[in-house]
């Protein structure tokens, strides 16, 4: 099976083994991905910030290219570009009077990642391919604000308890905990602008993953991976507390259950080491 | 005491006297609930139903955005408070609050909301009219931050990070303002070690088709 595959620049940067593990978990599971040709950027939240417009026409330029190309579904797994595109598709279909310029037309279904590969890959077909499980690895999902929301415009019917993601880890052996923060915002990017407000919201989420008795925190979003990994050494600082709590992209874990890709090297690029937490179980 | 009864019955009474503008009762109580028309708003409620789409007027003041809101602490104006100053037509208030920047448009409010109404997007309205009306805006920097990075991806067609992030640091504070507050030292680090991890690339990777990127900033910026 083929399809079209948008990364975004998170995954072309600050989210590479995102891209790395996707891509090798895709292989192995027999999908090839097809990254469109010449993509841009989908604008993130400065592009709906500053210009309804400029936020419709850029998402759009890649459903075009993706259309072009004769691919029906395409792949995003970035949070923030799965949910800007759908945005500008729901306003080319529902006021395509406002975008007089833009002919599109439909025909390209967009998923996030973790319905594509929960729902046309399947888990059979993944646990088929498990050569190693992660039994007892403690892990909290952590799914963030833009694959749910807002559902009229992504379709999510979970969007307040998603559980596709923990269905997926759950096959490769992994304990999922309960915790009632799988969709509470880390703050995105304010990162930049007003980092205290990301070390607020970002410190509560460990403390409640903690509470939960996770090890671990497992997401799908480059910007949550991102707040949650980068600005941990900071926030234990700001708490006074030691987190040491490692953040995984959901495609890490399924790459080392499956025995693909180049592990070492996507954790490498972690900044909060998971390498001890995996080796204490047996997993490296 | 008085005065309040007094006013209530007057209400009453006009509910029953102006049948055209008013709503009907078909539970039998008297309804002194007035049918408002788009033309009966303030100018300002009415330019933010017109330009975010989102019908503010239907807001009933349940809380129910503020309380699910991860952001409040923060802001300066609680969001169901946006909505009610915007219906009085406080737009000074609202267009140089801080909250219009804070929000994350995390959109946990709109999916909540009873009357169906999406405050993210009637935020990015408010932001926009802030900017083109001239306002001294709430949080600046997170106005240069947006505009650094749009002016990113008008020259390359993506993201150049390490690009877009000096450009932001100059325009927003200074190196000055950055290396006193400790902030440069702060962010100079976390930017080296993610160098090294490989996650931030010192040249900007330019697309082909960065003169239709141009056309879309161009033909589609009507504001
Ligand atoms: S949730 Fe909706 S109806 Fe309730 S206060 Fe907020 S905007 Fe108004
Ligand atoms: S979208 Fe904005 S106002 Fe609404 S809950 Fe999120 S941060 Fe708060």
């Amino acid at each position: 099976m083929k399809v079209s595959y948008y990364p975004g620049c998170s995954l072309h940067g600050t989210g590479r083994e995102y891209a790395e593990s996707t891509e090798a978990v895709f292989k192995s599971l027999g999908t090839e991905l097809v990254e469109i040709e010449d993509w841009n950027c989908c604008g993130a939240s400065s592009g709906h910030s500053r210009n309804r417009d400029v936020a419709v026409g850029l998402p759009a330029r890649n459903l075009l290219l993706a259309k072009k190309s004769g691919f029906t579904d395409m792949v995003i797994p970035c949070s923030a570009c799965f949910q800007r595109t759908k945005v500008a598709e729901h306003e080319l279909k529902n006021h395509p009077e406002m975008f007089p310029e833009i002919k599109y037309d439909g025909g390209v279904h967009i998923m996030d990642i973790v319905t594509f590969v929960s729902e046309n890959i399947g888990i059979d077909t993944i646990k088929k391919k498990i050569k190693k499980h992660l039994d007892g690895l403690k892990a909290v999902t952590y799914y963030g604000c833009l694959t749910m929301r807002h559902p009229s415009i992504t379709g999510s019917k979970d969007f307040e308890n998603p559980r596709n993601m923990d269905a997926l880890l759950t096959a490769l052996g992994i304990d999922v905990l309960d915790w009632s923060y799988k969709t509470d915002c880390c703050g995105g990017s304010l990162v930049l602008t007003r980092p205290d407000i990301v070390w607020e919201l970002s410190g509560r989420l460990y403390d409640k993953a903690i509470e939960a008795g996770a090890e671990c925190i497992v997401t799908l979003c480059p910007l949550c991976q991102g707040n949650l990994d980068q600005q941990q050494a900071e926030i234990s600082k700001k708490n006074n507390r030691k987190y040491n709590l490692p953040v995984f992209y959901f495609t890490e874990l399924m790459g080392l259950a499956m025995g693909e890709g180049d592990v070492n090297t996507w954790f490498k690029r972690h900044l909060v080491d998971p390498t001890a937490l995996l080796k204490s179980k047996k997993f490296l | 005491m008085v005065n309040a009864t007094e006013e209530i019955k007057k209400e009453t009474a006009s509910a029953e006297d102006n049948k055209a503008g008013i709503a009907g009762s078909t539970s039998g109580f008297p309804v002194s609930m007035k049918v408002y028309k788009l033309k009966d708003l303030k100018p300002f409620s009415r330019e933010i139903i017109k330009s975010s789409g989102e019908n503010i007027n239907n807001c009933y003041q349940c809380k129910k955005c503020s309380n699910g809101c991860p952001i409040t602490y923060a802001m300066d104006i609680q969001p169901h408070l946006i909505i009610k100053m915007i219906q009085l037509g406080m737009e000074k208030e609202v267009l140089g609050s801080k909250t219009i920047w804070l929000c994350a448009a995390c959109e946990t409010c709109g999916t909540r909301c009873p009357n169906e109404i999406k405050l993210a997007d009637m935020m990015d309205s408010l932001r926009q009219m802030a900017e083109t009306k001239g306002y001294v805006l709430g949080q600046k920097n997170a106005s240069i931050f947006h505009k650094s990075f749009l002016d990113s991806i008008e020259k390359y067609g993506r993201v150049y990070e390490i690009g877009m992030i000096r450009d932001f640091t100059i325009k927003a504070s200074g190196l000055f303002g950055k290396f006193f507050d400790g902030s440069l030292m702060r962010d100079g680090k976390l930017g080296i070690k993610l160098i090294k991890k490989g996650k931030l690339g010192f040249s900007p990777h330019k697309i082909k088709g960065t003169a239709q990127i141009k056309e879309i900033f161009k033909k589609l910026k009507r504001g």
